[in-house]
């Protein structure tokens, strides 16, 4: 019966994007690489999802598979939906794909210093955008695109200036007012401060949360910095070796924290108020991608490991409705006490 | 004797000539190391933390100023005294992609430095060195043959740690060594670093623009802006009571990753001096929320506070 309810619940949610159950490979020359293993993903509107996780875990596989920009080949989507607004993007045409991107969905790449074109001015760049996507010819995408830069805090008049006339922090903002132009529905953004000193950080998250509550866009983010999540995200999904194995609201995450991987990537930071705390980080590595262990992938690297976790992926348990793991520590029937400590 | 520092660094400049003028990389910077101690310096890119580093091992010919390592001005050496005097002051690179030779194997890249300095030159004693080394750093010994490419990134920076090693060094600048790495890797390497350091005596000077990192790494903090040393204090001291302007808006920039406690953001607005011929005033005078006319027309000096605290601002006045 509890299946039922949460089924009614989940088509309630008003979603932007939704995935279900994705599969992704590389299929190399040395080997099939799983990027995606059963991948799933909520985004409600006006929502900010956080999705964390380290280098290797699938975090921009995921976000490119919702612009269904995964190199191809070697990737290759092996099973599951991807869908925008309830449309389900794998069976859309090249032309609908494009009419989507840079429009209903727009993405900020991390590094910014590699995603402008060094040999155009930053106004065309993003004129670029609107020209496609709206009426009204050059002369209307020049003006707007001007209009962006004002809206991110650089001067209209700078936008005749080409990308190396630019600071780090000031060519970030230009990636997020291209992303921004067409006021997209979904904006996904790929580690958009990882470029960037603190203070420039600071300010460039100030401006997307204000962004956010004006257009009222969803997005995701897509970090692994744990402090960035605490200042901007609404939920979080922790992944790691491409699978959620952790999914809730901050304060699910946050306070009632659950999975050891989560409970090591806390345990990993500098804590500002002890400084004399010894780090504990988690012990070894990421398992390699191509040869993934048979049961729960976090497993070799886990002190809570046990005999079940080698031979058994774990199934799902919910500790309320907006909080699940997927870990053999809980059942039902305890997953309401925590297993895990943070210091 | 008194106790004297075991780096001592006076009015250490780096000019750069570029076609626009003098670039201050570097300006009159001064301070202290004590032995076995760490000093992390932070500040944000461009701001020369990275250029101190390399002034105070030759790596950069510093433009004026001294650097006294046991008393000694090692800006005044030959290039073969420094050459001699490098075994003791060694270096670990920001990026572990990028600073290994791609065609050396470990066991030859940990080795080059033995084999340089004519340390040990017999090829089984070199050898049995280098197994020593990468047990110390935490690398498997059946990892001897292999290639950089074929390692991540915790493991090349290991092998970054086991080759400044290799000299039984006594001081360290360590040039952002874990900002490449994921946290939980970065976690085992500052442990790491840690162990030896307690274990060898290392003397430290961590540079760094992670502040959650530097204030659980060091024992004092100098904060760079602009070329310019502009507060230094010991951790708990300049976090408890950051002074200057700009290291309070650089500590409250800090993302917290906890969800009691949030706390004000300062954000500043303004663009950055440029460092090319800047003027005689505060260098941070364009983008702070205090600044006078004094500040526009005149430089602030390093200033003691309190004990080890020291500011150059005005508002210290």
């Amino acid at each position: 019966m509890s299946e039922e309810v949460k089924k009614e619940n989940t088509n309630a949610k008003d979603l932007t994007a939704e995935i279900k159950d994705l599969v992704v490979e590389f299929r190399t020359d040395y080997g099939i690489v799983q990027a995606l293993n059963s991948m799933e993903l909520e985004i409600e509107r006006g929502k900010t999802l956080g999705l964390v996780g380290e280098t290797g875990a699938g975090k921009t596989t995921t976000g490119l598979s919702l612009l269904r920009l995964i190199p191809d080949p070697p990737g290759v989507i092996v099973k599951g939906s991807i869908k925008l607004d309830g449309k389900d993007i794998l069976s859309m045409s090249d032309k609908e794909m494009q009419d989507i991107r840079g429009k209903a969905v727009a993405m900020i790449f991390q590094d910014p210093m590699t995603s402008l074109d060094p040999v155009m001015t930053v106004e065309n760049q993003i004129a670029e955008v609107i020209k496609l996507h709206e009426e009204g010819g050059m002369e209307h995408a020049l003006t707007r695109a001007r209009e962006m830069l004002e809206l991110v805090g650089i001067p209209g008049s700078r936008g005749s200036e080409y990308p190396h006339q630019f600071s780090g922090g000031m060519k970030q903002r230009v990636v997020i007012a291209m992303a921004l132009a067409c006021n997209p529905e979904l904006l996904i953004a790929d580690e958009p401060t990882t470029a960037l000193d603190v203070t420039i950080q600071a300010q460039v998250l100030e401006m997307m949360k204000g962004l956010r509550e004006k257009y009222n866009t969803s997005m995701l983010m897509i970090t692994h910095d744990l402090g960035i999540v605490a200042e901007i995200c609404d939920k979080v999904s922790v992944i790691y070796a491409g699978h959620v194995i952790e999914h809730g609201t901050l304060v699910d995450i946050f306070k009632n924290t659950r999975h050891p991987y989560t409970e090591g990537l806390f345990n990993s930071l500098p804590n500002l108020e002890n400084r004399t705390a010894e780090l504990k980080p988690i012990k070894g590595l990421m398992p390699d991608p191509s040869n993934l262990p048979k049961g729960c992938a976090f497993c070799p690297r886990c002190d809570y490991a046990m005999e079940i976790c080698k031979t058994e992926k774990p199934k799902r348990v919910y500790r309320n409705d907006t909080h699940y793991v997927e870990c053999h520590l809980y059942n039902e029937d305890n997953i309401q006490e925590g297993k895990v400590s943070i210091r | 004797m008194s106790t004297q520092p075991l780096l001592d660094v006076k009015g250490l400049k780096k000019y750069f000539k570029t076609p626009k003028g003098m670039l201050h990389a570097v300006d009159d910077v001064t301070f202290t190391i004590e032995k076995g101690k760490t000093l992390g310096v932070v500040g944000e890119s461009g701001c020369g933390k990275s250029t101190t580093g390399r002034a105070i091992l030759r790596l950069l010919e510093p433009t004026a100023g001294e650097v006294l390592f046991e008393g000694e001005d090692v800006v005044k050496l030959s290039k073969d005294e420094m050459r001699k005097k490098r075994t003791d002051m060694q270096i670990i690179f920001q990026d572990p992609f990028s600073s290994l030779n791609p065609r050396k194997t470990i066991s030859q890249i940990i080795a080059d430095p033995l084999k340089i300095n004519n340390i040990i030159t017999d090829k089984n004693q070199q050898l049995e060195r280098v197994r020593e080394l990468m047990e110390t750093v935490g690398l498997a010994d059946r990892l001897i043959n292999t290639y950089p490419h074929e390692l991540d990134g915790g493991r090349r920076q290991r092998i970054g740690i086991a080759r400044a090693l290799a000299l039984n060094p006594k001081f360290i600048v360590c040039d952002e060594p874990v900002s490449a790495l994921d946290v939980s890797i970065q976690a085992q390497i500052l442990n790491l670093m840690k162990q030896l350091q307690r274990k060898m005596g290392l003397t430290y000077m961590f540079i760094t623009h992670d502040l959650s990192v530097v204030n659980h790494f060091s024992d004092d903090i100098a904060v760079m802006y602009l070329g310019k040393l502009i507060e230094k204090a010991p951790s708990e001291e300049l976090f408890a009571h950051p002074t200057h302007p700009y290291t309070q808006a650089l500590l409250s920039a800090i993302p917290i990753p906890s969800l009691d406690n949030r706390k004000e953001r300062i954000l500043l607005k303004g663009e950055i001096t440029s460092p090319i011929e800047p003027p005689a005033a505060c260098r941070f005078a364009n983008r702070c929320p205090h600044a006078t006319d004094r500040c526009r027309s005149a430089e602030p000096q390093l200033k003691e506070i309190s004990p080890g605290h020291f500011v150059s601002c005005f508002l210290t006045d």
